[in-house]
C-alpha cells in the first residue's frame, strides 16, 4: 500500500428520518440517525465501524450504498457522488459496491434457489449465456466454499454459516471493489463467526476487496480491520489505525467501550479497571446540546455542554472529536505519546 | 449426481471438475410435492373429470338439453335418462353437462378476473406508498357497496347493450363474469396489500435493491412469489364464490335466460319440486359442492407445493 488510493470519500453525511405526528401527519421532528459523518476508505483496506446498538452504524452503511435517500452530505465512490446521481446512473454503479447483510435468513428470498439468488446480480447487470451463467455460479460457490451440488437447494435447507456464504457469493457476483459488511457475523454462533471472517479475509487477499466492516464486536473488528471508526449517537467520535485505537484510545467514549471488552485471562480480568458509563444513550431525535457524549462522559467539562467538538486530526492518521484533545487543553488523560 | 465409487484404484485420479448440476425446473419439485397431498390429487382428479365431462360429454351423451319430451316428464333415473327428467321431460344429465360448462367457465373466468384485479390493486397499494391511500379507499368504497342492489343495477343497465353486441348467451356470459369479477376482488386486494407491506421491509428486498433490481422485477421476482399463498387461497375460494354467486343470480332470475341451463338455474328450477322429487335438487347441488371442494383441495395442495420450505418434507 505505497500510494493509498481513496476509494470512498464521505463528507458530512447526514441521514435524518422524519417523525410525523398530529392529525395531518406533518413532520414534527427528525431522528438524526447519522448526523454529519466524514471518513475515507482506502483501496484494499478494511474500515471497521463500531458502536453500540442504535448509534447509526447500519444506517450509515446503507446510506453509503444509497439504499436510503440521504438528507445531506456527499458520498464519493471512485470520484462519483452517489448521493447525487440519478436512478439509471446509480444502477450502472451498483456493480462496484455490494452489501453483505446481518441476518442471512432474512436477506435471502426463501422462494428462490441458491443458484438463482447468486445469479440475480448477473441477470441484472450482465448478459450471460446459460452455460456461462452456470459456470459463474459454480465458480462463485467454490470461492465461498459451498458445495456446487447445492445449487438447486433453497435457503432454508442451509445452516446459518452456509446462508451467510450464499449472501457473500451474491455480493461477489459482479466483482465489486467495495463491500459493506453490515454485521455479517452478528447472527452467527462463535465457531461459525471465525469461519466467515476468515473467508472474508481470504477473499480480500485474493480479489483485492475493500470492506466497510460494521460490527459491535470489538475483538472481531480488532482482528479484521485496518482502521477503526467509533460511532456514538450518529457521529464518529474517533477514527484511528487499529493498533493506535486499541492501545491508546483518545476519546473517553472509546476508552469506556474498550474497557468493556472481556479479557480471556482471569488474572488480568480481575485486576482490570472497568469504566462503567452511567445513564442511557440520549434519543437521536433530540440529541443534547454541545458534544453528543456530554450526558455520560466521565470527563465532561463546561465547554462540552456548549460547543460541539470538531472532528479533527489529533495525531497523524488519528482523528477524534473531543474538547479534551484540543491543543489549548493541556490536561490530556489517557494520552500516551 | 452419484459418482460411481472406484474402490480399488491405487492412484486416485484428481476428481474431475464437476460443473454445478443443471438447474432442475422447480415445477418438477412442485409436482413431486403436489403428488404427496392425497386430497389435492383426488381433487385434481375430480376437477379434471368435471372438465372432461362438460367439454367432451355432449359428444357421448347426444340428447339435446333443450329437447322437450312432455310425455317423459318427471321420470326417475332409468337407462334412457340416468339422472331422470324434469317437469318438461328434458333430460337432466344433458342439462347438467351443458349447465356445468357454463357454471365452471363462469367460475374460472370470474376467479381469474377478480384475482388479477385484487392482486394488481394489492401489490400496487402495498409497494408504492403514494398509491396506498387512494387505492385502499377505493377498495373500501367497493367493500361498502351493497352487493345485490349493485348487481341488479349493473345487469339492468348493461344486459341489453351486451346482448345486442355479442348475442344473448355470450353477452350475458361476459356480463356475469364481469359483474362477479369486479365485485369480489376486494378481499384479495386487502390480504395481498398486507403481505406486501410486510415483505417490502424484509432484508432480501433491500438486498435486491442494493443489486440494482428495478421495481417491476422486484415485484415479479421477490414480491409476487412470496404472496402466492394468500393469492392461492383466495383463488380457490373465489371459484367457489363465483359459482355460488352465479347460482344466486340465476336463482333471482337475473342470470342467463331461463331456458339456458346452468347448475344454479337447475337448482332453482328443482326447488319447486323439492317435496315430490328431492333427487332433482341433489344433482346440481352435489355437482356444485363437489367442484368447489375439489378446487379447494387443489388450492391447498398447490399452496403447499409452491412453498420450498414445506416441499420435500
Amino acid at each position: 500500500m505505497s500510494v493509498p488510493h481513496k476509494l470512498v470519500e464521505v463528507r458530512d453525511l447526514k441521514m435524518h428520518f422524519p417523525i410525523r405526528g398530529g392529525l395531518l401527519q406533518r413532520v414534527v421532528g427528525a431522528v438524526k440517525a447519522v448526523d454529519g459523518v466524514s471518513f475515507d476508505i482506502y483501496q484494499g483496506e478494511t474500515l471497521g465501524l463500531v458502536g453500540e446498538s442504535g448509534c447509526g452504524k447500519s444506517t450509515c452503511g446503507r446510506a453509503l450504498l444509497r439504499l436510503y435517500e440521504v438528507t445531506g452530505g456527499s458520498i464519493l465512490i471512485e470520484g462519483k457522488d452517489i448521493a447525487e446521481v440519478n436512478a439509471e446512473e446509480l444502477r450502472q454503479m451498483r456493480p462496484t459496491m455490494q452489501m453483505v447483510f446481518q441476518d442471512p435468513q432474512a436477506s435471502l428470498n426463501p422462494r428462490m434457489s441458491v443458484a438463482n439468488i447468486i445469479a440475480e446480480p448477473l441477470d441484472e447487470h450482465m448478459k450471460l449465456s446459460k452455460s456461462e451463467r452456470q459456470a459463474r455460479i459454480a465458480e462463485l460457490m467454490d470461492q465461498v466454499g459451498l458445495n456446487r451440488d447445492f445449487a438447486n437447494r433453497y435457503p432454508h435447507e442451509f445452516s446459518g454459516g452456509q446462508r451467510q456464504r450464499i449472501g457473500i457469493a451474491r455480493a461477489l457476483a459482479l466483482n465489486p471493489k467495495f463491500i459493506v459488511c453490515d454485521e455479517p457475523i452478528a447472527a452467527l454462533d462463535v465457531s461459525i463467526q471465525a469461519q466467515v471472517v476468515n473467508l472474508l479475509e481470504d477473499l480480500q487477499d485474493r480479489l483485492g476487496l475493500t470492506y466497510l466492516f460494521i460490527s459491535h464486536d470489538l475483538s472481531m473488528v480488532r482482528h479484521i480491520a485496518t482502521r477503526v471508526a467509533v460511532m456514538y449517537l450518529g457521529k464518529i467520535v474517533e477514527l484511528a489505525p487499529r493498533a493506535a485505537l486499541y492501545s491508546t484510545p483518545q476519546h473517553p467514549y472509546t476508552q469506556a467501550l474498550l474497557s468493556a471488552v472481556p479479557d480471556p485471562d482471569p488474572a488480568i480480568a480481575a485486576n482490570r479497571h472497568r469504566q462503567i458509563l452511567t445513564g442511557d444513550v440520549p434519543s437521536p431525535a433530540n440529541p443534547p446540546k454541545g458534544c453528543n457524549f456530554n450526558t455520560r462522559c466521565p470527563k465532561v467539562m463546561e465547554i462540552c455542554r456548549q460547543k460541539d467538538p470538531e472532528f479533527r486530526e489529533v495525531s497523524p492518521g488519528c482523528f477524534a472529536a473531543c474538547h479534551l484533545l484540543n491543543d489549548d487543553q493541556n490536561n490530556k488523560p489517557g494520552r500516551v505519546t | 449426481m452419484t459418482e460411481p465409487v472406484r474402490a480399488n484404484t491405487a492412484v486416485v485420479p484428481p476428481q474431475p471438475v464437476r460443473v454445478a448440476p443443471a438447474p432442475r425446473s422447480q415445477w418438477w419439485g412442485v409436482w413431486d410435492q403436489f403428488r404427496t397431498h392425497k386430497g389435492a390429487l383426488a381433487g385434481l382428479g375430480f376437477f379434471v373429470f368435471i372438465l372432461l365431462a362438460v367439454t367432451l360429454g355432449p359428444l357421448l351423451w347426444t340428447i339435446d338439453p333443450t329437447f322437450i319430451d312432455i310425455r317423459a316428464r318427471n321420470q326417475g333415473p332409468s337407462l334412457a335418462h340416468p339422472f331422470g327428467t324434469d317437469q318438461l321431460g328434458r333430460d337432466t344429465l344433458a342439462r347438467m353437462i351443458s349447465g356445468g360448462r357454463t357454471s365452471v367457465s363462469v367460475g374460472l373466468m370470474a376467479m381469474v378476473l377478480s384475482l388479477i384485479l385484487g392482486t394488481l390493486v394489492g401489490v400496487l397499494a402495498g409497494y408504492f406508498k403514494r398509491l396506498d391511500g387512494l387505492l385502499m379507499r377505493f377498495t373500501d368504497l367497493f367493500l361498502a357497496l351493497p352487493l345485490l342492489p349493485l348487481l341488479l343495477v349493473i345487469i339492468l343497465l348493461f344486459r341489453d347493450p351486451l346482448r345486442a353486441a355479442f348475442g344473448p348467451e355470450t353477452g350475458i356470459f361476459i356480463l356475469i363474469v364481469g359483474v362477479i369479477g369486479i365485485t369480489s376482488w376486494m378481499q384479495t386486494a386487502r390480504i395481498v396489500r398486507g403481505d406486501v407491506l410486510a415483505l417490502k421491509e424484509r432484508e432480501f428486498v433491500l438486498a435486491a435493491r442494493s443489486i440494482g433490481t428495478p421495481n417491476r422485477r422486484m415485484i415479479t421476482r421477490h414480491i409476487l412469489p412470496n404472496v402466492l399463498s394468500p393469492i392461492m387461497v383466495s383463488a380457490t375460494l373465489g371459484i367457489a364464490n363465483a359459482i355460488i354467486t352465479e347460482s344466486a343470480l340465476s336463482f333471482l332470475g337475473l342470470g342467463f335466460p331461463s331456458d339456458f341451463p346452468t347448475w344454479g338455474r337447475l337448482l332453482f328450477d328443482s326447488t319447486d319440486y323439492l317435496q315430490q322429487y328431492p333427487e332433482r335438487v341433489m344433482w346440481p347441488g352435489l355437482a356444485i359442492s363437489l367442484t368447489v371442494l375439489s378446487v379447494n383441495y387443489i388450492g391447498d395442495g398447490l399452496r403447499d407445493a409452491l412453498d420450498p420450505r414445506i416441499r420435500g418434507r
